[in-house]
């Protein structure tokens, strides 16, 4: 029932950081991801906790037992590889065995939990099968019954969805957090998808260029992102630059580019710095020219996008920004390519950063 | 960018059915023609010489004998290069030190050491009194088999390090990884993973091994000794006994013995390579079996170490220190009148030179010759030119020079072409000895690097508006490039090394390492001095070396050969 600690943890391959000061703590039957673009350091990072390679600084727990010079095998975890790595030289069913075999346990006991673990997964046809004669989701299966026969309690997976198309992607997904839930495991799952880690995790860290911006649940990340990545990576934001013309209590007041004032309830800006305001696209309000209200801005509809759940628009500002728009598509009155309409927002809808030293671009960039 | 006139006309001929197909059936024929039929139907020729060896029980008990140390010989060092491969190869792709890089290219050094001085080296170093044996007063290793199984030792390990080292560097090592985090110690996982899944690889690094020992000729001749025999020394001494004045056996019983030795090798050979072929992918390594507690125990670091140890000692004090010891009567040479001697090419000095020039020279021509008749049967195997069975077949049947020991193939094409060609010229049959020889590894390694190359990649190229040998031009010569250079290597090396073949087809020419062969003969007689077959040595090793060094500095930092 373990419990998995990062303390301090950094790893570097020559001149790359890959992980960079990481500390975490994921808690005893908690499904955790690890999430964030290509190149970020989460498989480095998951690395180190199977022990597949060693930190150059910081501690890893798992359980309370410092892991740092324990070998792989013998951390008690079970790793599910993005290419599945499912052994070429044997049938399926030799695969899912292959844990119990090697930790010494008799064939009639190793044959048990091999049954045990299949029950698990689903998955009872094709045992003789060889990896290359069984389909992607199979295969994926596979992986996961051999990682769970090992008796592992902390689980592993490095993309395990990612090979897959994208049906059985999203009905495996739920599967994977069932399973890791029934048997009460502590799962760790890396993934570059937003919404597969919105859909699965208790929590989620967000990782950026070896390090963690944000740690919290789909929720907290979602309605409290704490940097512009976070605002951008996790769901979609519009981001509008401008800076702080005043500041009264909590609420300030902004201006944006090409003079457009809104304020916004903040804590942290003085009067003066440049800023970035975060909305989401369906945080916006939209009336027809005629009314005003606060936080009001004057655009008209450059493009209308028809989504089925939703309709999308695309809105000129008159200071030339573009903001995207999403609005349920049965629900009010829609509007038409090049009408003029009124923006607002609500106040606490609204997110406000410090415009980042490396420009927004760069910020945001995820490679 | 205008194209010359001449590839345009070349692009356009290749598209047409008759011209390709053309060009694919000539090479399938001077295959037939000139590698795969002269020999064997140049044993068939003298089938019947062979009764004459068969009345007599003496000779053939004695032909038996020699055909079978040349196999226990090469099962033997095959098995025992693979068992001591293993760990250097495991070394040099996972260890950790820069001084790897060293290791990894000091350990192609006696594989680029001609075998004929590699066998003087070790000679010396084992049984003179030069060598390690002035150590213990008297001769360590007498000239004798413990010699010849060293000497095969020696040159075949480094052609068995260099396979597994490639397969352990193309191994996706998620595979043991996915073994340790499912509980197996380091070496569980080695011995139930990672070996299993390239257990191809180790098979063809044995056969590779194999072919090699019962192919070698000159080295093994120099260290024999007098007693000793296998199947290429048998074949030496009769045709010394059939040249002697006044002759020892009369030509009936010379071409009898001949034919009778290079028959029961070739046939043996086939046999023991069908045997690894059909029974090779059934063999089971030891996977079933698992043994927690022993395996922990061998796994970690003090284990680790005392096998590194061990593998490094192996290397260095039984493969390269006698293999580069040579070099000690090379260098001593230099200060004495000998050098000067060399360099004017005074006395046998003036053969010295010629036979090298023929060596390196020979080299080039059948190198260029495999690049012209080889790459196109190289495409036809790889791309199933001729459909799925006859490409199949013909794959087999381009390897089969290789299994032949190479004494024999010689023994045979001459027994061809001398009967069909009577004024054929001698260097043309060197030509054809080594060309059969050195063929199936050029279109080996230049077949699987087009297999390499995705068909998808070929077929955008022609879906853009390639011709064939446009595509050819632009997509498969520019990606094998460095497969060409180091099959290339290869075949020279191969070829600058070959002695059976050599002694086999020719009376009058002599090659560098037919040369040296003598001199350790005539050593006893004190014709030829110690310092001067050192010196000769030497020259050979460092001309084979610079050849070596500029072809790969053409292709620096592109892999490995
Ligand atoms: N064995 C290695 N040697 C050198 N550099 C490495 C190694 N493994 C990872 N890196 C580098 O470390 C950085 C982080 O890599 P990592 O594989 O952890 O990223 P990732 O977040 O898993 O990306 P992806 O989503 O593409 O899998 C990258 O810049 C990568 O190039
Ligand atoms: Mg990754």
């Amino acid at each position: 029932m373990p419990d998995v600690r990062i303390v301090n943890v950094t790893k570097k391959f020559g001149k790359i950081v890959a992980v960079e000061n990481v500390s975490l703590h994921i808690h005893d039957q908690e499904y955790f991801s690890l999430l964030g673009p290509s190149g970020c350091g989460k498989t480095t990072l998951l690395r180190l906790i199977a022990g597949l390679i060693r930190p150059d600084e910081g501690e890893i727990y798992i359980g309370d037992k410092l892991v740092n010079d324990v070998p792989p095998e013998d951390r008690d975890i079970g790793f599910v590889f993005q290419t599945f790595a499912l052994f070429p030289h044997m049938d399926a069913w030799n695969n899912v065995i292959y844990g119990p075999k090697v930790k010494g346990f008799d064939m009639e006991k190793a044959t048990t939990i091999g049954h045990e673990v299949l029950e698990m997964v689903r998955l009872h046809e094709r045992l003789d099968a060889f990896p290359s004669e069984l389909s992607g989701g199979m295969m994926q299966r596979i992986a996961v019954a051999r990682a769970l026969a090992a008796g592992a309690k902390l689980l592993l997976l490095d993309e395990p969805l990612g090979q897959l198309d994208a049906k059985v992607r999203n009905e495996l997904r739920y599967e994977i957090r069932r399973m890791s839930k029934d048997l009460e495991l502590t799962a760790i799952h890396v993934t570059h998808d937003q919404s597969e880690a919105m859909a699965i995790s208790d929590r989620i860290a967000v990782m950026k260029k070896g390090k963690v911006l944000q740690i919290g649940t789909p929720k907290e990340l979602y309605m409290n992102p704490q940097s512009v990545f976070v605002a951008h990576f996790i769901g979609e934001s519009n981001f509008l630059e401008g800076y702080v013309l005043n500041e009264n209590n909590n609420e300030v007041l902004i201006e944006l580019r090409g003079g457009i004032r809104v304020s916004v309830t903040n804590k942290t800006l003085t009067k003066g710095e440049r800023i970035v305001l975060a909305i989401r696209p369906e945080a916006f309000i939209i009336e027809k020219e005629t009314e005003k209200s606060k936080n009001a801005m004057l655009g008209f509809v450059e493009r209308v996008t028809f989504e089925g759940t939703n309709i999308r628009y695309e809105v000129r500002l008159e200071n030339q920004d573009l903001v995207v728009i999403v609005k349920p598509s049965l629900v009010g009155e829609w509007f038409n390519t090049g009408e003029k309409i009124i923006l607002s927002f609500p106040l606490e809808k609204a997110h406000v950063f410090a415009y980042p030293d490396v420009g927004l671009r760069e910020e945001i960039a995820v490679e | 960018m205008p194209k010359p006139k001449i590839t345009e006309v070349l692009d356009t001929l290749s598209s047409r059915k008759s011209v390709k197909y053309g060009m694919y059936s000539t090479a399938v024929i001077v295959f037939f023609a000139l590698i795969l039929l002269p020999p064997i139907l140049g044993i068939i020729i003298k089938w019947n010489t062979m009764q004459q060896v068969l009345i007599q029980p003496e000779l053939t008990s004695r032909a038996l004998n020699a055909v079978a140390n040349s196999f226990i010989i090469a099962l033997f060092v095959s098995a025992i290069d693979v068992a001591a491969g293993i760990p250097m190869a495991w070394l040099i792709t996972r260890g950790k030190s820069k001084w790897l890089n060293v290791l990894d290219t000091v350990a192609d050094i006696p594989f680029i050491v001609p075998t004929a001085a590699l066998g003087y080296s070790l000679l010396l170093f084992w049984s003179e009194p030069e060598g390690i044996s002035s150590l213990f007063g008297s001769s360590l290793v007498s000239p004798g088999w413990l010699l010849v199984t060293l000497l095969h030792f020696t040159f075949s390990y480094p052609v068995v390090v260099r396979v597994v080292v490639g397969a352990l560097l193309d191994y996706k090592k998620e595979y043991e990884q996915a073994s340790r985090t499912l509980g197996a110690p380091p070496l569980t996982a080695a011995r139930t993973v990672t070996f299993p899944i390239l257990k191809p690889s180790l098979i063809a690094a044995f056969i590779l091994a194999f072919s090699r020992s019962i192919s070698e000729t000159g080295a093994t001749i120099i260290v024999a000794g007098t007693l000793f025999e296998n199947g290429p020394a048998f074949i030496q001494k009769i045709t010394d006994d059939f040249k002697a004045v006044p002759p020892r056996m009369d030509q009936l019983t010379y071409e009898g013995s001949l034919a009778f030795a290079s028959f029961v090798l070739i046939a043996i050979s086939f046999t023991i390579f069908a045997l690894i072929r059909i029974l090779g992918p059934k063999l089971k390594l030891p996977i079933k079996k698992i043994y927690p507690t022993f395996d922990r125990k061998l796994s970690y670091s003090k284990a680790a170490f005392s096998r590194d140890s061990v593998t490094l000692l192996i290397f260095f004090a039984i493969i390269l220190i006698p293999s580069l010891f040579v070099a000690l009567p090379a260098f001593q040479a230099i200060s004495t009148e000998t050098l000067p001697n060399a360099i004017s090419g005074v006395g046998i000095w003036s053969e010295y030179w010629q036979s090298l020039i023929l060596s390196y020279s020979l080299g080039a021509i059948v190198t260029i010759f495999n690049v012209i008749i080889g790459l196109p049967m190289a495409i036809i195997a790889a791309r199933r030119k001729a459909g799925a069975l006859p490409s199949a077949i013909l794959d087999l049947l381009v390897n089969i020079p290789l299994i032949v020991p190479s004494i024999a193939l010689g023994v045979s094409l001459k027994f061809f072409w001398k009967e069909t060609f009577t004024f054929m010229p001698e260097m043309l049959l060197l030509i054809f000895a080594h060309l059969a020889i050195t063929y199936p590894y050029f279109v080996r390694s230049m077949s699987a690097a087009v297999e390499r190359i995705s068909m998808d990649t070929e077929e955008a190229a022609r879906t853009l508006g390639a011709k064939p040998l446009g595509v050819f031009r632009t997509i498969i010569l520019p990606l094998t490039k460095y497969s060409i250079l180091s099959g290339a290597i290869m075949v020279f090396t191969r070829s600058v090394s070959e002695t059976g073949a050599t002694v086999a087809v020719v009376t009058t020419l002599r090659t560098a390492p037919v040369v040296i062969v003598d001199w350790v003969k005539q050593r006893v007689a004190v014709t030829v001095t110690p310092l001067e077959i050192g010196l000769g040595c030497g020259f050979l090793i460092l001309f084979s070396f610079m050849i070596l060094l500029a072809l790969r500095l053409i292709v620096r930092g592109r892999g490995r050969y």
